[in-house]
Formats: structure tokens, sequence, C-alpha cells
């Protein structure tokens, strides 16, 4: 069993949610991204998505894609993204998925990044550029090496594209609660549970649901039936606030431990 | 013979695709499907030919540029007049047949990238006759380059949205063209101005472009009796070389060039020769030649033509480079600048900068042919929006 299923296996026994929080590694610098990472792990994140920064993130909004910028004017690469896993895996059992777009990874070589990312302890990927039907490129690859490729679903997603994407998925499916790019404002209201509802019945893994969720109160409410809640913007947000205060991993952590009680 | 690209999934051999959100899927089925719809459709392609005709203009000449042959002393060269079409660029071509998609699809509202404003132009001209509202994204460095065209764009009823990310060019342009439409992807047609981006779009742009190539052909054959050696056209993302080569591909005995804007010189990082310099990779919705570091970093492309400049490539390009049906070469800014004052005192054709480069190349191959083989050229666009930047040029 992948540490993600373990997860949500042990979650599911007392009935409690997956908290999925997202940071871009390198934001500011690698050393505070272990340090971040540290923090999230002590107030209670069950699963950490590890953002690999790329020039053009088409699909993120303007605060996911300056914390791209600021990791990238650190020059920081996959090698050093990789350290910084095998750093972590040392301390912890956290679950890390390295989140980003394709083209890094391409290059890399998809069946090196495979292999280096399962050597340093990483457990999968999700990558926003790489759908369903161009995913194997990548999937031949995770299958082999038992790490999880994770699936995204929106809200245009149809019925046919539900059931196909869901049946193939492992670790987790990650619904993308509206149509819009990372950190707008949404409220997710009833119709977006009811969707989660709907792929909950034909999916065989746990369904969470990201973009878009900023504070406690929405967390909670998506919690209500999704069975994992993704932070991500609202997180970037206070390490850009706070990018020159050494206070930065305890901001985070505070925030972080009040999207925990919530959910 | 070349096989009936793309494949299915969107695939010209190892390049092109569809890498996109899953938020977009559904939009590209769509699109795909509708287009494959309406593309046999008579109404469609009546309508579609009525509008080229009859307020595009076509069809465009095919010149031969006497004067411009006799003074490189070789092969003869004829352009084809894209420059003469309706917004001064082959662009309308394209923007016709996709806003007349977008309004059969019942979609409210156009988007598009711009990098020269040319597709701008063409895209505002497309929606402003059917009255649709459209919004076009401008890197803000291109907004100061091209004024002339963003006043043109405003004039056309369209929203011009300054771009700020990035190198403030086309390809930051692109990208919030994407998010908007990953936003309102249910009421709105995102018009894609290359032979780029995902499936369908670089079959699509090359078939609405194709007209180029299938008018050549008819005619030089009714000028010369004979098909011609050499194709000459500039390659940015790559529409108006797809749109001329295309109906060519397999006539083995004509030989296709596509020119890249080599900018300050291919060994300097000054560049926009994404086949010449660059390295395979996944950037815009398709697996393409793109600039790029070792990290796979998507590198800023420069070049004196803002329509060339631009770190990726249409993906059906790449393919004619791996099969080697075409040829790419790159021209630098000072050549490009060399073809176009040129083409002026010779011919009395002010080109677009872009244009420059496919005379630029002609100028270096027709001295070395013989005075018996034919060179056509396509000249993609005027140059009256280039003016200040040649001027300026000039002065530094």
């Amino acid at each position: 069993m992948s540490r993600v299923e373990k997860v949500f296996r042990k979650l599911q026994q007392k009935d409690g949610k997956a908290l999925i929080t997202y940071i871009t590694a390198g934001d500011p610098t690698i050393s505070v991204s272990r340090e971040i990472i540290l923090e999230l792990i002590r107030v209670g994140a069950d699963i950490i998505e590890l953002g690999v920064p790329f020039s053009d993130p088409t699909a993120d909004g303007p605060v996911i894609q300056a914390a791209c910028q600021r990791a990238l004017k650190g020059r920081v690469t996959l090698p050093d993204i990789l350290s910084l896993v095998k750093d972590i895996r040392r301390i912890s059992d956290i679950p890390i998925i390295l989140f980003g777009y394709y083209n890094p990874f391409f290059v890399f070589g998809p069946e090196e990044i495979c292999r280096k990312a399962k050597e340093a302890g990483a457990d999968g990927f999700l990558v926003v550029d790489l759908p369903y039907e161009a995913a194997d490129e990548l999937k031949q690859y995770t299958d082999q090496m038992e790490m999880d490729l994770i699936s995204l679903l929106a809200p245009t997603s149809n019925e046919r594209r539900i059931k196909m994407i869901s049946e193939n998925a492992r670790g987790f499916l990650y619904y993308i609660s509206m149509t819009g790019v990372t950190g707008a404002h949404h409220l997710c209201g009833q119709p977006t549970l009811d969707t989660i509802e709907r792929i909950k019945k034909v999916s065989t893994v746990p369904v969470a649901i990201g973009f878009g969720i900023s504070a406690p109160e929405q967390a909670r409410f998506a919690g209500t039936v999704a069975d994992g809640v993704v932070v991500g913007s609202a997180i970037v947000r206070i390490i850009e606030e706070n990018q020159h205060s050494r206070q930065l991993p305890r901001k985070v952590g505070e925030f972080v431990a009040q999207l925990r009680k919530a959910v | 013979m070349v096989s009936i690209m793309p494949n299915q999934q969107g695939y010209f051999g190892p390049y092109g695709g569809r890498y996109v959100a899953e938020t977009l899927m559904a939009a590209l089925l769509e699109v795909e499907r509708c287009y494959l719809q309406y593309k046999g459709d008579r109404e469609f392609v009546q309508e579609f030919n009525g509008y080229l005709k009859d307020f595009g203009g076509r069809e465009t000449p095919l010149y031969y540029a006497r004067r411009f042959t006799e003074k490189l002393g070789g092969a003869k060269i004829y352009l084809k007049r894209e420059d003469l079409n309706h917004t001064g660029a082959h662009k309308i071509n394209n923007t016709l047949g996709q806003v007349l998609l977008a309004q059969r699809m019942q979609k409210e509202r156009i988007i598009a990238e711009t990098g020269a404003g040319q597709h701008g132009v063409a895209t505002a001209t497309a929606a402003a006759i059917f009255g649709m509202s459209c919004h076009v994204f401008m890197g803000r460095t291109d907004i100061k380059r091209q004024a002339h065209n963003v006043f043109r764009m405003k004039l056309l009823g369209a929203e011009v949205m300054p771009v700020d990310s990035g190198t403030k060019t086309l390809k930051d342009a692109m990208n919030e063209a994407m998010r908007d439409w990953i936003s309102t992807v249910r009421t709105t047609f995102y018009v894609i101005g290359s032979v780029a981006g995902p499936h369908p779009y670089p079959r699509m742009v090359r078939d609405f472009q194709s007209v180029i190539g299938h008018e050549t052909k008819r005619q030089i054959l009714a000028k010369e009796g004979r098909l011609p050696d050499v194709l000459v056209a500039c390659v940015g993302g790559g529409s108006n070389a797809m749109g001329t080569f295309y109906p060519f591909k397999d006539d083995q005995g004509v030989k296709m060039v596509g020119v890249e804007a080599a900018g300050l010189g291919l060994a300097t990082d000054k560049n926009a020769a994404s086949i010449c310099n660059g390295k395979p990779g996944v950037f815009h919705g398709s697996k393409s030649y793109l600039l790029q570091d070792e990290n796979g970093q998507v590198s800023e492309a420069h070049s004196i033509a803002a329509g060339l400049d631009y770190p990726g490539v249409g993906p059906e390009h790449s393919y004619f480079h791996h099969i080697k049906r075409a040829e790419y070469v790159a021209v630098t800014d000072e050549e490009a600048l060399a073809g176009f004052y040129m083409l002026c005192e010779t011919e009395g054709i002010i080109p677009a900068l872009e244009s420059a480069h496919a005379v630029a190349h002609a100028m270096q191959i027709a001295p070395r042919m013989d005075r018996e083989e034919i060179i056509v050229v396509t000249i993609s666009g005027r140059g009256d929006k280039d003016l200040e930047i040649v001027a300026e040029y000039k002065r530094s």
C-alpha cells in the first residue's frame, strides 16, 4: 500500500479528512522550504504537494506565478528539489507529491525523473498539463515504480471523462473546484459538493478538492463531502508576505493549524 | 508521400498532442468535433470562401519581382502577396475561419493573443463583422512597439488587455489568454493565431491558411507551366509558412525553407530560432521544438520582428524538420533589415519585418541558383506597422 493510500485509510477509520498543503519548492529558498515543510508536518498536514517551479505556469493565478518566479530567481532545479525530498524523508513519513508542469520532467527524462524521485522518497506526481490522454508518457514509469500519478477532474469534465479518469486513478483524485486558475476567489457551494458525491460513486480512490480554498471555514465546508482538502495559494500568499521575515515558518504554521482544526 | 497528419490525438509524428489542464479538455474536444463537422459542410465552406473573397480581398497576387530578380542575378523570384489582404497580413485567413466556427458554436466572446498585433487586428476585425465581444491579450513591450496596431484594435471595438508578466511579449500574452480561457471556457472561443497550441489548433489553422499554398500552386502553373523549385517563408509560430508549404508537401521536387529569426545571432541568447537553436519540449499545449534552458525552463526569445519573437514553433514544422521535408534556417535582425530595404527599393513593396526574414534568405540563395529556377517568397504582411522600429534602428 502506498503512503498516500495509508494516510487516507487511517483518516477514514476515524472519519477524518486529509489536509493537503502546497508550497513551491525553493520559494523563497530551498532551506526555508525545508523549514516550512517541517512546520507543516508539525501542525498536522497529511500530504505535502511540493511545487516544481516552471517559467510559464498557465493554470496558475498571480500568487503561484510569483512564487515560481521567486524560486527560479534562486535558480532552483529538479535535483535541488529531489535533495529536499530526501532530506524530509529522513525525518518524516509524510507523503510527498511533486506538483508541476510537464516540460521540466520531460526534459529531465520521464523514466529518469521517476527513478530519481522514487530513490529520493517522493510518492508521486501531479502534472497539471498532462491530461488523461497524454498521461501514459509518465504513467508507464510511475506504475512500474509503484508511484501515484494523481489525476485531475474539473467542473467541465463530463460523465464520460469522470468515469474514464476515476477508473484509472491512483492515490487520490484531485477535483478542481471551479473553472479558473489557482487562487481565484470562489465560494464552494452545494453544486460542487453534489459533483464530488457523483465522483465518489464511480471512484475507487479518495477524492480531494482544491483551487480557491483559502479560509478555514471553506475548508471545513469542502471537507463535509470530500475526503481531502487542498490549500495552496492561501499558504503561498503568507510566504510572499513574510518572505524576508524569520517568523515565516511560524506564520505559515499558525494558519495551517487553523485549517487543521477546521477540517 | 507524407501520411495524413495529425493522428486522432493530434500528433504529427512525435510532435503535437494536447498538453493542457483538464479544465480545457472538454472545450478542445468540442472545438475539434465542431471543426471536423463544419470543415466538410458545404454551407460553411461557401460562407468562409465568400468572406475570404469579398471581405478579405482574395485571391492575392503572385507577382514576378523583376527588378529584385535582376539585382540578385540568379533564380526568378515570385512574391506571394499576402500583404495585400484586408488588415495587411495573412492572419485574416485564419481568424475569419475560426470566428465563423465560434459563431456556429454559439460562443458569445472571442479572445486572442497577439505579438506584432496583426493577429489581434485580424481577430478584432472578424469579431466586428459578427458583432462579437473581443479581448486581445498583448504584452506591454509589444503594446509599446506596435502602438499603431493597438489603436487599430481599439477602433475595431476590441479591448486590448496589457500583459505584464514575464518578458511582456507574445509568449506571456498566450499564457494570459490560456488563463482567461480556463476561467471562461463555457462562453468563450479562443482564436489562436498560429499553427501552435493544443490539438486541433495546429491542424485547423494550417487548413485555414492553406489557401495561400493552393493559390500559389494554381498561379505558378498558369504563369510558368511548372511548380517552383523553392518556397521560402518566415517562421515564428509558422502559420504563413505552413499555409504556403502544406499544399506542396507531396511535390517532392519543391524544396521548402522556413526562415526563423536569428535575432542578434544564433550564438547569442538573443534569438527566436526554435528549430535551429532549440530542443523538443512541451509548451502552450503541444510538444515541439522550444527555446529552453537545460532545466526545461522556457527562454526569452528576441527578434526585431514582434511576430517572430516567440520561443516555440508549430508542431508540424518540428515534424517537417524531423522527416527532413522542409529545411529550417535563420537570419539575423540586420539581415532582415537589409531584406526590408532591398524590397522597398527594388519593388516598391514595404514588407513586414517578419516577411523581410524570408526576403533576406531569398537574397542569400537566389544568386547561387540557375536563372531558369524559380523561388516563391511569401510576403506574409505589409510593413506599415514597423516603420517606427526601422526608423529607430537606422538612428542607433
